[in-house]
């Protein structure tokens, strides 16, 4: 079975990836399997300066999910250069690193930054719902998308996969703007806002208020967005949003992904990623599929 | 730290709304602090896993034991487990209390609620160190009550309930001993309490056990952090893999 898929900047052994923020910068999962088994890792956020994040509680259960408003928490881009980055260079594994920012500077600066040969490709996150300033701002506005897009890719040589947000009307208006600006690539999707609240306090659990939603609640949602997608634009979408089983990842790969994200998943099952992968051969066969690409778009006729 | 299934040798009430779990598998041969804690997935219908403290190890039987309390639906779900069935835990977790005490030197253990177990496991290996356990422990009332006599046979207990109905009416820092010849105090129990009693014995030195919402609970998601002092400097730390166990000094409690 060939599970290898080809991406700008990045040639996957598998289609299987930890999602940004649901896997640190890998050094935990380490001590569960050998790194070197994934397709790629997509470490956590990374911002100009060291943020602390949001004070807690930072997570809550829902049905088939989960709330989180951690806040982009992360040492900051040196910090994560010069202490996060060495553990991850002696795996056979592609790491792209995830980029966030409060304004347009700040995310060509750590775009900059990491364009240093530690990693092969950039994920641009304009799309973290749980942050004051920048995140979803660039990710709801098309022409701040396009900016923020233009801008990082004048500040890198990388690839650049853009993370869109659920929180729009129109994510179709956003993927192809971003594809405008010379986006080489797309992440769909990052958490959709949500709330819940304690009957007993009258308030809302999280101290943030609101979190982003994830987990396989979100997945028919993210479905939906990249099955939309697909069929507007020409570059790859790497698909994300409650994967659990090999079964979620054809769904996605019919649905027009390239190659997808694991998220909150690892923090049920911190073998997640690698059990999947051993698995993924012999559900492609089962549907009757010779390799992952003969998947991909397939549900598109 | 791993990943595997347990099973239940025993499981039964041992106070209102409190289970005692023990488990066996391999965890148990990886505990090597007391104040570790196991990750529990209650069912797939519950997203996230439940921490709970490891109260005792048996390394003859191969099992760990755990004291919950019920505190929603998930721990209500994990009441209905029964002895032969396997649990999906990942642990053991977080750092403990560092067992470092010299024989002969004196050890105040304060332990509130739920946060009482970690200390069970402390107290016994203190003891074996030759190190003289004085427990101060507080429910909230009799129907609560749960191994006050365990503690008895490795030391001196104050016992407290929040309504009178056993030892004596208040709160833990209302039945402190006498703190002359006291080395190191260590501590568990809701975060007003942890407050107080840091508080109460502000110069001695101390551990204090945290207790935070968890998402992954090994140290890669940042949901369960804490904030720590100015002078400690980390900022925001994690309580499920830079703890559970701190410095007083170094965290500020809200």
């Amino acid at each position: 079975m060939r599970t290898h898929v080809q991406l700008p900047g990045l040639q996957l052994k598998n289609p299987i990836m930890p999602a940004s923020g649901c896997f640190g910068f890998g050094k935990e999962f380490a001590q569960f399997y050998d790194l070197s088994v994934l397709g790629a890792i997509i470490i956590k956020a990374a911002t100009g300066e060291k943020r602390f994040g949001n004070p807690t509680p930072r997570v809550a259960e829902t049905a088939s999910g989960m709330l989180n408003a951690i806040g982009l928490q992360n040492p900051g881009v040196e910090g994560i250069i010069k202490h996060e980055l060495p553990f991850l260079a002696p795996y056979e594994t592609p790491v792209i690193a995830n980029v966030a920012g409060s304004t347009l500077e700040e995310y060509g600066e750590v775009a900059a930054k990491l364009s240093n040969g530690m990693v092969q490709a950039l994920e641009v996150n304009i799309s973290c719902p749980n942050v004051k300033e920048g995140g979803v701002q660039f990710g709801t506005d098309p022409e701040r998308a396009f900016e923020v897009t233009r801008h990082v890719k004048e500040q890198t040589e990388l690839p650049v996969y853009i993370k869109l947000s659920p929180n729009v009307t129109d994510v179709v208006a956003i993927a192809k703007t971003v594809e405008k600006a010379g986006a080489d690539g797309l992440s769909m999707i990052n958490t959709i806002t949500g709330m819940r609240i304690d009957p007993r306090s009258r308030k809302p659990i999280i101290s943030n208020q609101t979190g982003g939603l994830s987990g396989p609640a979100i997945k028919p949602i993210a479905i939906r967005m990249i099955h939309q997608v697909f069929k507007e634009v020409s570059i790859p979408i790497i698909g994300m949003g409650g994967i659990e089983t090999t079964d979620d990842i054809i769904e996605y790969l019919l649905a027009g992904a390239s190659a997808v994200a694991v998220g909150s998943a690892n923090f049920k099952n911190p073998n997640i990623c690698k059990n999947l992968i051993d698995e993924l051969p012999h559900t492609l066969e089962k549907y009757g599929f010779n390799s992952v690409e003969e998947a991909i778009g397939g549900a598109h006729y | 730290m791993i990943r595997e299934w347990m099973s239940i040798v025993n499981h039964q009430e041992i106070a209102s709304q409190t289970y005692l779990l023990e488990l066996q598998g391999e965890i148990s041969s990886l505990v090597k602090r007391p104040g570790q804690f196991v990750h529990i997935q209650v069912s797939s219908q519950y997203f996230l896993r439940r921490p709970v403290s490891i109260a005792d190890v048996s390394p003859v039987k191969g099992t760990i034991t755990l004291l919950y309390k019920v505190m929603g639906d998930g721990t209500e779900a994990l009441t209905n487990k029964r002895i032969g069935d396997k649990l999906d835990i990942v642990g053991p977790g977080g750092n403990g209390f560092p067992v470092e005490q010299k024989e002969g030197e004196e050890a105040l253990l304060i332990g509130g609620g739920i946060g009482i177990p970690p200390l069970y496991y402390l107290a016994k290996q203190l003891t074996a160190r030759g190190v003289k356990v004085n427990s101060v422990l507080g429910y909230r009332s009799k129907a609560d009550l749960f191994y006050v006599e365990e503690f008895k046979a490795l030391g001196s207990v104050q016992l407290t309930t929040n309504d009178g109905s056993a030892g004596k009416q208040g709160f833990v820092t209302d039945a402190l001993p006498s703190l002359a010849n006291i080395d190191q105090y260590y501590t568990c129990g809701p975060s007003i309490m942890l407050k107080n009693v840091k508080k109460k014995l502000d110069g001695l030195p101390g551990y204090i056990s945290i207790e935070e919402r968890m998402g992954c609970g090994i140290g890669a998601c940042f949901a369960c952090v804490l904030e720590t002092t100015e002078s400690c400097g980390k900022g925001y730390v994690r309580v499920c893999s830079d703890g559970p166990v701190f410095r007083p000094e170094e965290v500020v409690l809200s």
